[in-house]
């Protein structure tokens, strides 16, 4: 069903669908969830009457009653401990940590308990969470509004790691999370939430409406886990990004006429590693772009992953382009965002040899 | 820093220290043991408030005289009362035998409850059988009680092929859904707001059953048990969280976790959740006190947290050696007597029971206990070739094995072809058990 979904968005004209920023679809992904699966639930910080922070919940209390849609203390270890507990009882908990950066005193949960409970209790018991957060940087958010932290999920065994680029992708891939049987984390780019962001900060901001990513479906639809989107095809360099960086590369690569093909991972655990595979044996090249930290970042796993399995085909050293080994700023924002100068740079080192 | 020329007096930090180490006279003095049957019995949907005294004393039914006095006396029949013994024989018959099995080296660790028999066997008979329960590491009385059959212990005790959990866990973290006994955690206290959440589940959708958690008092300092006691309240979720006070958190007297300045009952009036403080070694009490608690669980009045008041008899673990913290006197000089021996003499006192009984009930227990580890034995022992496949490692990660997992298992499978070149994976130890 999603190949069929995936073909008509590439049509400018809309069929069965309509534009929707990523707020909205996350919004509906989580209405149609909570319509179809009385097991659903969702809760976290503000997400109740008020809606949400970023509006992602609004008017789903109303819509769905207060037992299914509900305000929770601050306490990202108590959200993430009850939602254990409810998905012990049986219910598809779909937890909000407000920002990314505050799942720390939920880590201990997430990490002990829920990535391990299937393993620790042969399966007697399952913790089919959906943990939602905004993650990411580029929107002044300072050291607690901006962080990236998928390689403190990816590195935990049991856990799945989910990021969408695309309103499109954002509602697909949530169902298939919500319905998943293993504990997810999923982030959302904030900084995407209303509209793709080229990286040109002092360009302004095109709204999703006038994405073709921004159609999004009627009803139900999923796009499975595990599997990335080719966002481009090229021949000169394999790009591996996620999140709000698919979209900066893809405007250095048009900016700068690079025949770049692009990969949106979409999933970091399980990796679509046939798809790499494939590009990079093809190109023979590849840049690795993502907004958190450099060292033990995720992109050091993909990087490994690359030459080991594509040494004989990789003409150029591979090159991360990564936010620097710094907390995130505030002032220096753009100094520190892993922005067009810097993988312009590393599209110029990987194309020169 | 100090400021020398400053004449405000200087600030002291305390650190709390136990009554007696190795070698001292023990000092009991400040344990107050009221009388049995003098504390009240509120009724069950009664404010956290009104009942405050209650977080302060010892709820206690049996007597200096072996009777069973006032409102918490939960007149059970003498059937019920020595079904409550044999379980809390069973439990110590059994920790006996597994301890020693790790002396043996049969297995490479084990903590008894020695005790503490009465807070895990006599609360959990106040439950029903599909109310969900999520203990701690120190509450196999509940596993017993509830018929889990001795050999699935052993067998997890022993990681052997017949161990359900695939020799994955440590010994003693069992896990049994069909008998409503959540998965054990090695992380202190996160069952508490799991135990929260399953009940605000149950509440969620209608149903009837109820959900209790046992903590010990040393990890009631994890923030885990605050977001507990928090969700629990703002929820009004039907949930006991059972607070376990033996004293003792490895070798850290309850100073630590706060015991200095009030009780670990008392918490619950901060939460606006109902607190009984209860006498952990009189099992009539915990019996009474966990039935109570479960009642207003029941009838939608919300959470209560109970403090079982008890002595960790024996050292924390097979790791633990106690006479390097504490005084060896404490246990004999324990004002709150044994468990197991007030519950006989009551049985005794109420002409139900007698030394004869009891004399060929525990030669039974020891026996059974016996007959079964043997049999267990026949799974293999930890370390001697008989678990579970090499590939189980890798299962149960995720649903469904990812490709990185396939491919560790290949190599998994691999080293073992090396190491062993000569047998066949049929005929290789323990493959295929448990399939």
């Amino acid at each position: 069903m999603s190949d069929t979904v995936e073909k008509n968005t590439k049509d400018t004209s809309m069929v069965n669908g309509r534009r929707m920023n990523m707020i909205e679809a996350i919004n509906d992904a989580l209405d149609i969830m909570l319509e179809r699966d009385p097991d659903v639930i969702v809760m976290g910080e503000d997400v109740g009457y008020f809606g949400g922070v970023f509006r992602c919940t609004a008017g789903l209390q109303e819509k769905h009653g207060k037992t299914r849609v509900f305000d929770t203390p601050i306490s990202e270890c108590g959200i993430i401990g009850v939602a254990v507990g409810m998905g012990a009882y049986g219910l598809r908990p779909v937890p909000e940590i407000q920002f990314a950066d505050y799942i720390y005193p939920g880590l201990d949960q997430l990490i002990s308990e829920a990535a391990r409970l299937r393993y620790r209790s042969a399966a007697e018991y399952i913790a089919p969470l959906t943990v939602r957060s905004p993650f990411g940087g580029g929107i002044f958010g300072g050291q607690t509004h901006s962080q990236s932290p998928e390689s403190i999920f990816t590195h935990v065994s049991g856990l799945k790691t989910v990021i969408p680029a695309t309103p499109y992708d954002a509602k697909g891939l949530l169902i298939s999370c919500i319905e998943d049987n293993d504990p997810v984390i999923f982030f959302e780019p904030k900084r995407i939430y209303n509209g793709p962001f080229s990286g040109f900060y002092d360009k302004p901001v095109e709204p999703w409406k006038k994405h073709a990513a921004s159609e999004v479906p009627e009803g139900y639809y999923k796009i499975p886990l595990g599997k990335a989107r080719t966002v481009q095809e090229g021949e000169a360099l394999t790009v591996l990004a996620y999140g709000t960086m698919v979209h900066v590369a893809e405007a250095v690569a048009k900016e700068k006429g690079v025949d770049a093909e692009i990969l949106d991972l979409r999933t970091l655990v399980p990796l679509d590693i046939e798809a790499i595979e494939a590009s990079v044996k093809k190109t023979g090249r590849c840049l690795i772009v993502h907004e958190a930290t450099r060292t033990s970042g995720f992109g050091a796993e993909l990087s490994a992953l690359v030459t080991e399995r594509c040494f004989y085909h990789l003409e150029a050293p591979v090159e991360r382009v990564t936010g620097f080994d710094t907390p995130y700023p505030h002032s220096l924002e753009w100094a520190y965002f892993p922005g067009p100068v810097r993988i312009g740079e590393a599209m110029d080192k990987i194309l020169k040899d | 820093m100090a400021d020398a020329a400053s004449n405000r007096p200087s600030l002291a930090l305390h650190v709390p220290e136990p009554k007696s180490r190795p070698g001292d006279p023990v000092d009991f003095t400040e344990v107050h043991v009221p009388d049995a049957g003098a504390q009240p019995r509120p009724d069950e949907a009664a404010k956290p408030e009104e009942m405050r005294d209650l977080a302060y004393t010892l709820v206690r039914v049996l007597g200096d005289d072996d009777q069973a006095h006032g409102p918490w006396d939960p007149k059970l029949d003498p059937e019920t009362l020595r079904t409550m013994l044999g379980h809390m024989a069973m439990v110590r018959a059994f920790d006996e035998r597994m301890f020693r099995g790790q002396r043996q080296g049969k297995t490479s660790f084990y903590m008894k409850c020695t005790g503490e028999e009465a807070t895990s066997v006599a609360a959990s008979m106040a439950l029903a059988s599909d109310d969900m329960v999520f203990p701690s590491y120190r509450q196999q009385g509940i596993l017993i009680a509830r018929g889990y059959p001795l050999i699935e212990m052993i067998n997890q005790i022993y990681s052997n092929a017949g161990d359900k959990l695939k020799g994955r866990q440590l010994p003693i973290m069992y896990s049994s859904r069909e008998h409503s006994f959540f998965s054990i955690s090695g992380n202190l206290a996160t069952q508490t707001p799991q135990a929260v959440g399953w009940a605000m589940a149950s509440a969620i959708k209608g149903d009837s059953r109820i959900a209790a958690t046992w903590v010990g008092e040393g990890s009631t300092a994890e923030g885990d048990f605050h977001s507990a006691c928090t969700f629990a309240s703002v929820y009004n979720a039907p949930v006991i969280l059972n607070v376990i006070n033996n004293q003792w958190a490895i070798s850290s007297f309850s100073g630590f976790a706060g015991a200095e300045r009030t009780t670990f009952a008392a918490r619950a009036l901060g939460y606006g959740i109902a607190g009984l403080r209860v006498d952990g070694n009189d099992a009539l009490a915990c019996f009474a006190a966990q039935q109570w608690a479960a009642n207003r669980a029941r009838a939608n009045q919300g959470p209560t947290l109970i403090e079982y008041f008890t002595y960790r008899a024996e050292g924390h673990s097979t790791s633990d050696d106690p006479s390097g913290y504490r005084s060896a006197q404490e246990r004999e000089e324990w004002p709150l007597g044994d468990p197991i021996m007030r519950l006989k003499k009551h049985l005794i006192a109420i002409g139900e029971w007698d030394e004869e009984r009891q004399q060929a009930m525990d030669l039974a227990c020891a026996e059974e206990v016996k007959k079964t580890t043997k049999e267990a034995e026949k799974n293999g022992i930890l370390g001697h070739g008989l678990h579970h496949p090499f590939h189980t490692m890798f299962e149960d990660v995720f649903e469904e094995l990812p490709w990185h997992l396939q491919e560790q298992a290949k190599q998994a499978t691999r080293e073992r072809e090396i190491k062993w070149p000569d047998q066949h994976p049929k005929d290789f130890a323990g493959e295929g058990a448990g399939k």
